[in-house]
């Protein structure tokens, strides 16, 4: 197993410039293996861009990005759209990238909750599923770098839930890093080791708390969802299933042990 | 037996089908069926070239046509215009380019209309040799680049976030698409080559359930075209190309009627009349 420190993504001082402005700029970051990173900021604050940037869907304008040699990424782009005279079912949109063993199929389907669709075409899904399947393709080969643009968009209240609970069980078994934007800024509080805060370039970053009590986030989100976030210390009694329904006290003791590595060898 | 005439346009046409159907599919998904266009008429250009150098026809409207899907990845970089309108000036200038070069070239007697609309009489050796041998060439490349260029085509940030490098196999199905039209050009003529590339293609979406299969299917609908469209071709002395495109469109046209769905519909209805009967009697 790599270092737990190495930096799977740096940027240093990275920019964007497109048409006469810059789309980000000055953007100083990293993911490390084993940590969840979330990007936050307002509307147009470039976070998509930034992720892109990590990752080389765009070239930087300046400054500098570098990956870890032969990283492997699964990337749940923000948008998608998927021409219908496409004849694709969901199965074969999970090894779209790269080949990858019935094993695993199963296992992505199963940890998304979306199983029963394996034969589906594509163009019948409701948008719910289709963003389970995103997540289902991006973690099916096992990257080491997963990135999340919004995941859990269109996807219902339990089931986001769930899917935020997936996403730490992710990288707790893969030991991945994870480049996440959410706007859920509860979630993110709850789930994340270290959030970036963004609006055209990094305003702050760090620790959840630490951002949180920061005078810039306050700025930028104004000082009552600061508050409300500082008090907001998220505990769970219980767990859900993906379909919502709470689960019973051996099942649960028993979600708690099992992991996504574990369940490798069930299925 | 390659002396008779029709056998060798019944070979080269189904050589260009098996090749177009694949590549049509790939033409329908990224809606590149004005590029398909494009191409083609600048293949006129290439016509006029070679009869001025007096180099092979296919050779040059190949260089001609990978020349301007070049130009083209150039514009798109540089000049402020949608993809749509700088393909119609690529588009209609080369042909029309391509007609006056011809207009001017007095001392060759050139069948003007054989070139547009295809001409199975002029089908050589040469060519059927050009169209088997550039279409296993297009089929093989495409074969290798056929699992990257298909994640580009779903998704070219995926594709790219992911490590595939898609600009590559975007660059090899543009000269991919030159050739089949060098070797196309024969049978169907330049002005309904897209044709070909297209309607088998959608005439197979409806039956697929992969992209492979469309792929398949698209191949096999394009072959059946070709046959009938000769054959008819031959039975009511119709000009070759616009007879094997009007063939594919009344497969297409039969797919589209919704005949075997109607049947599917029947068949549920009297299963699930049998369990109530059942149930009835007991």
């Amino acid at each position: 197993m790599l270092n737990r420190d190495a930096k799977l993504v740096e940027l240093e001082h990275a920019g964007i410039y497109r048409s006469g402005r810059w789309l980000v700029q000055d953007v100083t970051m990293d993911v490390k293996s084993g940590e969840i990173v979330t990007l936050i900021g307002p509307n147009g604050a470039g976070k998509t861009t930034t992720a892109k940037m990590a990752i080389g869907v765009i070239d930087i304008d300046a400054g500098r990005a570098q990956r870890q040699q032969n990283l492997t990424v699964g990337y749940v782009p923000q948008k998608i759209s998927i021409d219908w005279t496409l004849p694709l079912n969901v199965e074969r949109f999970l090894h779209l990238t790269h080949h990858c063993s019935e094993n695993d199929i199963k296992l992505a389907l199963k940890v998304t909750g979306i199983s029963h669709l394996a034969k589906a075409q594509i163009m019948n899904l409701s948008g719910g599923e289709f963003q389970r399947l995103l997540i289902a393709r991006a973690i099916v080969k096992r990257p080491r770098l997963l990135v999340l643009d919004e995941p859990v968009r269109g996807v219902d209240y339990t089931g986001e839930m769930a899917l935020y609970k997936l996403i730490e069980t992710i990288r707790n078994d893969l030991n991945c890093g994870i480049l996440l934007i959410s706007h859920d800024l509860h979630v993110v509080m709850s789930t994340t080791d270290r959030v970036i805060c963004l609006n055209g370039h990094v305003c702050c970053s760090g620790t959840p708390k630490n951002v949180t009590a920061s005078s810039e986030f306050k700025s930028l989100f104004g000082q009552r969802i600061a508050s409300s976030l500082a008090l907001y210390d998220h505990k769970h009694d219980h767990k859900h299933g993906l379909n919502g329904s709470v689960e019973d006290q051996d099942n649960r003791s028993k979600q708690r042990n099992s992991s996504y590595e574990v369940d490798t060898q069930d299925a | 037996m390659l002396d008779d005439f029709f056998i060798r346009a019944l070979l080269g046409g189904i050589g260009v089908a098996a090749v177009a159907g694949p590549l049509g599919c790939f033409i329908v998904w990224r809606r590149l069926a004005y590029f398909g266009d494009t191409l083609s008429h600048s293949a006129l250009l290439g016509v006029a070239l070679a009869l001025l150098l007096e180099v092979n026809i296919s050779l040059a409207v190949f260089i001609i046509s990978a020349s301007v899907s070049l130009t083209l990845l150039l514009l798109q970089r540089m000049a402020p215009l949608s993809s749509d309108a700088l393909l119609g000036l690529l588009s209609h200038s080369a042909l029309a380019i391509g007609l006056i070069a011809l207009a001017f070239m007095t001392w060759v007697r050139v069948d003007l209309m054989g070139f547009l609309f295809g001409d199975i009489l002029a089908i050589n050796r040469l060519d059927l040799l050009t169209i088997w041998i550039g279409g296993a060439l297009v089929l093989i490349v495409l074969w290798r680049i056929w699992h990257p260029f298909f994640a580009s085509t779903v998704s070219l940030e995926i594709s790219r976030a992911e490590g595939l490098k898609p600009e590559r196999s975007e660059m090899i199905f543009m000269i991919l698409m030159s050739l089949v039209i060098a070797i196309s050009m024969k049978i169907v003529g330049v002005l309904l080559i897209t044709a070909l590339l297209i309607i088998p293609a959608a005439t197979a979406r409806k039956y697929s359930t992969s992209p492979e299969q469309m792929a398949v299917l698209a191949g096999l609908t394009g072959l059946a075209s070709v046959v009938i469209g000769l054959f008819g071709s031959l039975e009511w002395d119709t000009p070759s190309g616009p007879s094997i495109v009007v063939a594919a469109l009344v497969l297409f046209i039969l797919s589209i009627i919704p005949g075997p769905r109607l049947k599917s519909k029947l068949r549920i209805k009297s299963d699930s009349k049998d369990p109530l009967k059942s149930e009835v009697k007991t």
